[in-house]
């Protein structure tokens, strides 16, 4: 398969055909549902299925529970000791691969970091047939005896499950016996749910349980919030902190970038929750709510108008005339340096395309930064998202829960009996909605995309290069799995969960940075090797003439 | 420091494994079936391995890797997998159309039970497998073994497609093990220098290490095509390149086709590549080319050029067993002195004793495990500190915590290049190996000298 030169026009009818002509009649039908025409009248699908089965055989870029808990919400999280209950593979495959950065710097040299370390029961066949709890347990008091960590989190792989080991009396027990150290479980099989996002949802609900709550000490800092679904991949933590420094707010927690324990078991000692990554996270945010009594907004800080606006959300929130115009401050010293950077990489990225297939908001994200360079985003969609990713939250109450959907815990949470304070009266809610700042509102990635722009749920590998070769983007962004599949075709690659080698993009440092790689990667010479001079003029002459 | 948690005193763990010097069978296994020429590896569990596999192995080859999966949910989980698979078979034939499809098992199929043999039938009969394609299927289970088991077994598996006709091809069929598509290329350059005609699978060489052309290729040109997998059979011989990678599948193919079989230690370092080809000769009956005979001339020409250089230094290698019996005794032949050594697979006491004999006489204490991971190594090197780690990228986190120069070798390579492209094995092969071993120490030697020490001429 080769990519042809640019087609000037593409009709999005004609390329949505052409995705499913070549599957088996069920599989057609399923795709249709999850690959959407945005705004398009004629169109068969109003609404996009999205959370559903991955069909068997087709390759897709999806991952499983245990990567969504593990890998995801739990992995960087620097003082806890990760102790994956299985055969070794997953411990493995999860160590160190995610780039969440993590800065055990201010507690000093003996601060706590076991994120360089992959910590597995190593499971065996005698394991399987006669159960592992036993060797589960004696994991447990090996490294709490070489460790002494304040928390041993851990997390259950497919066997687990299906053998029947009671992690969770395991933990329950240990934590027990310690004293000292916070032993819990997470049931993250890979088979639950039908992508990551499940085990995002089992990540939410154990820390809530185990964790959320457990120091009450009040924290210094005027303007307090928790900063959730930020992970810190390449750096970009690090750059909201700078930049929440600068103005004077303080982040009690981050869940779960550069975090530690002691940061989830305050978070409820914040003021505002502030949600990036809606998908992972939305559960600890709406819980926070009804035990606690914090509101939540959603944020976004990758893009420089995004994280303006952000800012500015916060601020409004507080209702602090100093906090509303530090914030100004901070913006109008950041942005001068970043517009410069804009404008110039804007003469040479103007015009072009993109497609992003990522996350389940790194797709809608990213857009930001797209549009500040001029660019267009062509197709979008997301690899675990929701519908309410999709099409904003109004559609919760309409979702149907299906079987998958059903066997992951929902908890139930009331107001904490001492402790349940809210942090505004509903009448101040109600003015500040009134001054356009929304609470528990997310309006998902559709409004955000052009008409006759495609919207593809859980893109797979055959589709993304049907796309590529018929829509001809001047950029890619997916995952590793799919980088080099895309980049053979001749079209630049950028990986939007680990960022490749770069990073960081969130705020206004990381802003600049993006503009920079996507330059670099959308016009560069690297791309006109691909022939030799032989393959592009291959006629013999008769005779060759020496000069 | 990064591993600051590591204490310098040993204690037994029974049950804890920290930082593994191995991972599971089914990322062997598709790695082994990749070097099927238009195979799709197709693994039977939740979709999280497959999407683990397949990073793991795009990361460390720089290149595509298309595998699908039977993407379990709990239903199939409780239920059997049967019918996602036989969804899938019908699926991939359709869509992306491979010659073979090559099925491997996880930890998820095998405690529920799945029977792959008896899905497989199923297929057939219900014609879900097109004429002229095939399906193969191997038995991966994570929690036995380790990658290398699974790399095996899928080897094993391919001896499924083998035929005997009674007519021999004069062929030598060679099974390289898992090593580096750079090396099975330079495996067969050797056997092509010695005028031997093989036959090689896997062989990754042109698939995972495949030219920018601006076409992509799901199946890309290289890898062991069906017609040769069948005519496997009919070889002169088989030689097996490592005995936990390599020998059972080609005592399997003596066993179906009578084609007998020699198990010869992976060619790393000069005297494992002299048996190599020292046996090529003899099975094929010629004479070693002087192309060789001069490749091997300058190897040696190295190793005693620099010989000063590695005398007895210190090294800790962690690696998979086949790679370290040759690796180990390559050190050891140039004075170098391997004091600790780890492989995370469970290659109990053959693996040891080997390493026993191979080690014996090189004057310094030597720490040997299998099932061992690398938290040991480390723990290992902060009581008895070496010259030189040699070990996967992982190795990194301890070499910048204990300042002890590194090489960078095995699986998986996440942050260096060249590994696709420039082979370890064979004469050449250790060339490049010394080249790096005396960059490492090199470097090391210019940076801690003092201003009145450093020298212009090493």
């Amino acid at each position: 398969m080769t990519v042809e030169e640019k087609l000037v026009q593409w009709d999005p009818v004609d390329i949505k055909a052409k995705l499913i002509a070549k599957y088996p009649p069920k599989v057609a039908r399923k795709r249709a549902k999850q690959i959407m025409i945005n705004e398009a009248l004629e169109n068969e699908t109003p609404e996009i299925t999205a959370n559903v089965r991955t069909i068997p055989g087709i390759i897709t870029m999806r991952g499983c529970t245990y990567a969504g808990c593990k890998g995801v919400i739990m992995g960087p999280t620097r003082d806890i000791v990760n102790l994956v209950h299985g055969p070794i593979g997953c411990s493995f495959y999860a160590w160190l691969t995610r780039r969440n950065q993590t800065d055990p710097g201010p507690e000093g040299p003996d601060g706590e970091n076991f994120m360089p370390y992959a910590f597995s029961t190593d499971m065996q066949e005698q394991d399987i047939i006669f159960g592992g709890e036993k060797k589960l347990e004696a994991a447990i008091q090996e490294a709490y005896d070489l460790f002494h960590p304040k928390s041993i989190a851990i997390f259950a792989t497919c066997p687990v499950g299906l053998i029947g080991d009671d992690i969770h009396t395991v933990t329950r027990l240990m934590k027990e016996k310690f004293g000292d150290c916070n032993v819990y479980a997470f049931s993250c099989e890979g088979y639950k749910g039908v992508s990551q996002s499940a085990g995002h949802h089992i990540a939410n609900n154990q820390v809530f349980r185990h964790i959320v709550g457990e120091n009450d000490e009040v924290k210094p800092g005027k303007f307090k919030i928790n900063l959730l679904g930020e992970y810190n991949i390449g750096g970009d933590g690090f750059e909201i902190d700078r930049i929440f420094d600068k103005c004077g707010i303080t982040c009690i927690s981050t869940f779960s970038g550069n975090s530690t324990y002691d940061q989830f078991a305050s978070a409820h000692t914040a003021d505002l929750n502030a949600v990036m990554c809606h998908r992972s996270i939305n559960y600890v945010a709406d819980m926070l709510e009804t035990k606690y009594g914090i509101p939540w907004i959603k944020v976004n800080f990758i893009g420089a108008e995004a994280t303006a606006k952000s800012l500015r959300k916060i601020a409004q929130y507080f209702d602090d005339k100093d906090l509303i115009k530090k914030v100004e401050e901070v913006i109008a010293e950041e942005m001068p340096a970043v517009e410069a950077v804009a404008a110039d990489v804007k003469t040479r990225t103007d015009g072009k395309t993109a497609m992003l297939f990522v996350g389940a908001s790194r797709a809608h994200h990213y857009q930001g930064l797209f549009t500040e360079m001029g660019m267009k985003v062509i197709s979008a969609g997301y690899e675990f998202a929701h519908r309410d990713d999709y099409e904003g939250r109004q559609v919760i109450p309409d979702l149907k829960l299906d079987a998958d959907s059903r066997n992951i815990e929902e908890l139930v949470v009331e107001p904490d009996e001492t402790r349940f304070a809210p942090r505004k009266t509903a009448k101040e809610i109600a003015a500040l909605e009134a001054d356009g700042l929304d609470f528990k509102k997310y309006d998902g990635l559709i409004p955000d995309m052009a008409k006759d722009t495609l919207i593809i749920d859980d893109l797979n590998q055959y589709e993304a290069e049907k796309l590529v070769e018929l829509m001809k983007p001047d950029i890619f962004c997916a995952g590793i799995k799919e980088k080099f599949s895309i980049m053979k075709l001749g079209v630049p690659m950028k990986q939007l969960h680990s960022y490749d080698s770069g990073g960081p993009y969130a705020g206004f440092k990381g802003a600049m940075n993006f503009y920079a790689e996507i330059d670099r990667l959308t016009n560069s010479k690297v791309w006109s090797y691909l022939k030799a001079p032989w393959q592009e003029s291959p006629e013999l002459t008769a005779a060759y003439v020496w000069e | 420091m990064l591993l600051r948690h590591t204490p310098k005193e040993v204690v037994d763990r029974k049950a804890l494994m920290i930082n593994p010097a191995k991972t599971c069978q089914p990322i062997g296994a598709m790695y082994a079936a990749l070097g099927i020429h238009g195979c799709l590896p197709h693994s039977h569990g939740s979709q999280g391995c497959c999407a683990y596999h397949r990073s793991t192995l795009t990361r460390h080859y720089k290149e595509p890797v298309s595998a699908s999966t039977s993407s379990f949910t709990e239903g199939a989980s409780v239920f059997g997998g049967q019918a996602n698979l036989m969804q899938a078979i019908n699926n991939i034939f359709t869509v992306y159309e491979p010659d073979v499809i090559a099925v491997h098992t996880t930890c998820l199929s095998e405690t529920i039970g799945d029977d792959l043999p008896q899905i497989r039938k199923k297929a057939q009969s219900e014609g879900k497998i097109p004429e002229g394609k095939y399906v193969l299927g191997a038995s991966t289970p994570s929690y036995s073994g380790s990658h290398v088991t699974g790399f095996s077994n899928m080897v094993k598996s391919m001896i499924d497609l083998s035929e005997s006709t009674d007519v021999k091809n004069g062929k030598v069929n060679i099974i390289p093990g898992w090593v580096e598509p750079s090396d099975m290329e330079e495996i067969k350059r050797m056997a092509a220098l010695t005028g031997v005609d093989t036959i090689m699978f896997p062989d990754t060489s042109g698939v995972l290490n495949g030219p920018m052309t601006g076409e992509y290729k799901m199946f890309p040109d290289g890898g062991t095509t069906i017609e040769e997998l069948k005519s496997t059979g009919d070889s002169i011989g088989t030689l097996a390149l490592g005995e936990w990678c390599s020998a059972d599948a080609a005592r399997t193919l003596d066993k179906k086709c009578k084609v007998p079989c020699k198990v010869l230690d992976m060619p790393f370092g000069l005297k494992a590549t002299d048996r190599f080809v020292d046996t090529m000769r003899t099975v094929a009956g010629v004479s070693v080319s002087d192309e060789l005979v001069f490749e091997r001339g300058q190897l040696v020409d190295m190793i005693t050029d620099m010989h000063q250089y590695f005398y007895k230094k210190k090294v800790a290698i962690a690696g998979d067993p086949d790679q370290l019996i040759s690796m180990v005794e390559f050190l050891v032949s140039i004075d170098m002195c391997p004091v600790h050594i780890v492989t995370g697979s469970p290659a109990g006491k053959k693996f040891i004793k080997r390493m026993e004999e191979l080690t014996e006489g090189i004057g310094c204490e030597v720490n040997i495990k299998a099932k061992g991971d690398l938290f040991t190594l480390h723990q290992w090197m902060k009581n008895e500190p070496v010259d030189l780690l040699i070990c996967n990228t992982y190795g990194k986190y301890i070499a910048r915590d204990e300042d002890t120069p590194f090489l960078r070798w095995g699986f998986p390579i996440l942050d260096r290049q060249g590994h696709q492209y420039f082979p370890t094995v064979g004469y050449k092969g250790g060339l490049r190996m010394l080249e790096k071993i005396l960059s490492a120490l090199m470097d090391r030697m210019d940076r801690d000298a003092d201003d009145a020490k450093f020298e212009l001429v090493l």
